[in-house]
């Protein structure tokens, strides 16, 4: 049952071939039997997901079930769930059982979905390779030896090694499409403002957005239905129509335009990766599109305008850990300075403190204008860069990543080489778009990814774009040698 | 762009956070690394371009001023480190 889709669980289920019980129970052995090398889950919640898998069969048998209904899912540790531990990646938030559901997780539970636990990330959504986590690095099922890309890393090894149908994420600089195309699976960031961020514990508010790690994008779909939609409890959650993500998938896309920014493709890319998306590109030629060579002349300026945008951000959001109302508390203050400064000095890990310390300083007076007000105009010409782009074409694609997996401690200890293996993403956060990542194939035996960018909304065009794709290739059915 | 020691303590203050005595360079060195990145920024003019603070340009949306929300203030402290009476505990502020 594991090797199967989503879409094909859900078919299986309504046939009655299955159980949702019998799904669940296979999932929590093959996590027992697999994590223990890939360290992809915080917490598994082995008897909450059988009392919501008994309850998804009931649902089927009495046929009042949605396409979700039954299918076991992992969560991103970074969005509340009732009861069960939030940690964020996090020593400062290790002992702090949510008091409520992320309106995310909410959605999922209503629509009978099944959650297997909470999956590793780096701390509070700030790194690349998930080695970040207070709960030690995952490992990527393709080579143990390798990151799994972050910060969703945890969800996207869970779903590459067949332990999660499908997995949340969020997305402020990369975080669901680079570990998804490090892991050889599906992953789309929607637009800013398409998922509530409710509950979804913040890093840097007009960045960050949830979205959907799967082996498919049909599933991702599936999974979008579900997600997507206006929250009142989010102020930042755009009131718009949710078209049905699943009915354009079959959509014959011949003439479709697509853009290949040529600052994508320059300097810095890994040969192979590169042999990798040109052949999946000439397999786009083959279904019809047209190629457009277009450029984004401001992109090299995304990482830095991002490394002031996303640090100012996450040092007001994380203001609130303070060792007074949750979270992390030292021993024995002496007074409330020592309190607070000692709680966020031993809750934090260096990665954390680094980016506080940075929008500490971007934010303190004198300095404002020269690195917010500087960045949020920067922001102003990449977001330009792409409408202008996307006047011109339907979608644009590049590499995801501009090399594969690299190995676990190869750059831990220099941020900067770190922060710049997320160089082909970030500016998509910056502009607010879509944008997907898609297995297209491997390059010394590691998956590269393809990414798909689109226009603010155009999520059902990024589906179907991707899902043409996978109808005539294999890459996203491949499974990891030895997670079989 | 450089920190010393003494602006990285600063910078710690402000953000209240303890950072080891050992460790203060490493974070001096990484911070200044950090902001010569940022740096390139400033060679690009930026006098007539309006900054952008949300991707959609979207205004804040607001709501009308009443209660919508129920009192768990007993809920939400359960997760709290020190409580008593319904009241947070933290050391003694006033003498």
């Amino acid at each position: 049952m594991y090797q199967k889709s989503i879409a094909d669980q859900a078919k299986g289920l309504r046939a009655k071939e299955f159980s949702s019980e019998e799904l669940t129970r296979e999932y929590l052995d093959r996590i027992k039997r697999f994590d223990p090398q890939l360290n992809s889950y915080i917490t598994v919640v082995a008897d909450f997901a059988m009392a919501q898998a008994r309850i998804a069969d009931e649902r089927i048998a009495k046929g009042d079930a949605g396409p979700m209904t039954g299918i076991p899912l992992a969560q991103k540790d970074i969005f509340c769930t009732n009861g069960v531990r939030t940690s964020c990646g996090s020593k400062m938030l290790d002992n702090f059982i949510a008091p409520y559901d992320a309106t995310v997780v909410e959605r999922f539970n209503q629509a009978g979905a099944v959650m297997l636990g909470k999956t590793n990330m780096d701390e509070f959504a700030m790194g690349s390779s998930n080695e970040t986590s207070f709960y030690g690095p995952v490992k990527n099922p393709w080579d143990t030896k390798t990151v799994p890309g972050g910060s969703s890393g945890g969800s996207a090894a869970s779903v590459a090694a067949r332990l999660a149908a499908g997995a949340t994420g969020t997305d402020t600089g990369g975080s669901i499409r680079q570990p998804a195309a490090l892991c050889g699976i599906t992953g789309i960031k929607p637009t800013y403002g398409r998922v509530s961020r409710y509950g979804m514990i913040a890093f840097a508010s007009s960045l960050d957005q949830a979205g959907i790690m799967t082996q498919t994008a049909e599933d991702s779909a599936m999974m979008l239905n579900v997600m997507a939609g206006f929250d009142e409890r989010d102020s930042t959650s755009l009131d718009k129509p949710v078209p049905d993500y699943t009915a354009n998938l079959n959509n014959d896309f011949k003439g479709l335009k697509i853009g290949l920014p040529k600052e994508y493709f320059a300097e810095g890319l890994d040969s192979g990766v590169a042999s990798v998306v040109e052949a999946a590109i000439n397999e786009y030629k083959k279904l019809g599109a047209e190629i457009v060579d277009i450029s984004l002349p401001n992109s090299s300026l995304s990482v830095p305008a991002y490394y002031v945008v996303a640090p100012a951000e996450c040092s007001s959001n994380l203001s609130r850990f303070d060792g007074v109302r949750f979270g992390y508390r030292c021993e024995d203050p002496k007074d409330l300075e020592d309190l607070y400064t000692r709680s966020r000095g031993e809750g934090f890990g260096p990665e954390v403190k680094r980016r506080i310390m940075v929008g500490a300083y971007a934010l303190s007076a004198g300095y404002y204008d020269a690195y917010y007000l500087k960045a949020q105009k920067i922001r102003r010409l990449i977001s330009d860069d792409f409408k202008q782009a996307l006047n011109q074409v339907d979608v644009i694609m590049a590499p995801t990543t501009p090399t594969v997996a690299f190995n676990i401690g190869e750059k831990v200890d220099d941020p900067i080489t770190m922060y710049l293996s997320d160089i082909n993403t970030i500016a998509v956060n910056l502009a607010g778009l879509p944008g997907m990542s898609i297995p297209a194939g491997f390059s010394q035996n590691l998956p590269v990814g393809l990414q798909i960018i689109g226009n603010y909304f155009d999520e059902s065009r990024l589906l179907n774009v991707a899902h043409q794709y996978q109808q005539v290739t294999d890459w996203h059915t491949q499974i990891p040698k030895g997670f079989e | 762009m450089s920190l010393d020691n003494s602006e990285v303590k600063r910078i710690a203050h402000l953000a209240r956070l303890v950072i080891d005595e050992q460790d203060i360079s490493i974070y001096a060195h990484n911070l200044s690394n950090i902001l010569d990145l940022v740096e390139q920024m400033s060679s690009v003019p930026t006098d007539d371009v309006a900054p952008m603070a949300h991707p959609l340009d979207t205004l804040q949306r607001l709501r009308e001023d009443k209660v919508t929300e129920t009192n768990q203030r007993d809920h939400f402290q359960l997760v709290a480190p020190q409580v008593e009476n319904g009241l947070y505990l933290v050391p003694r502020v006033i003498e």
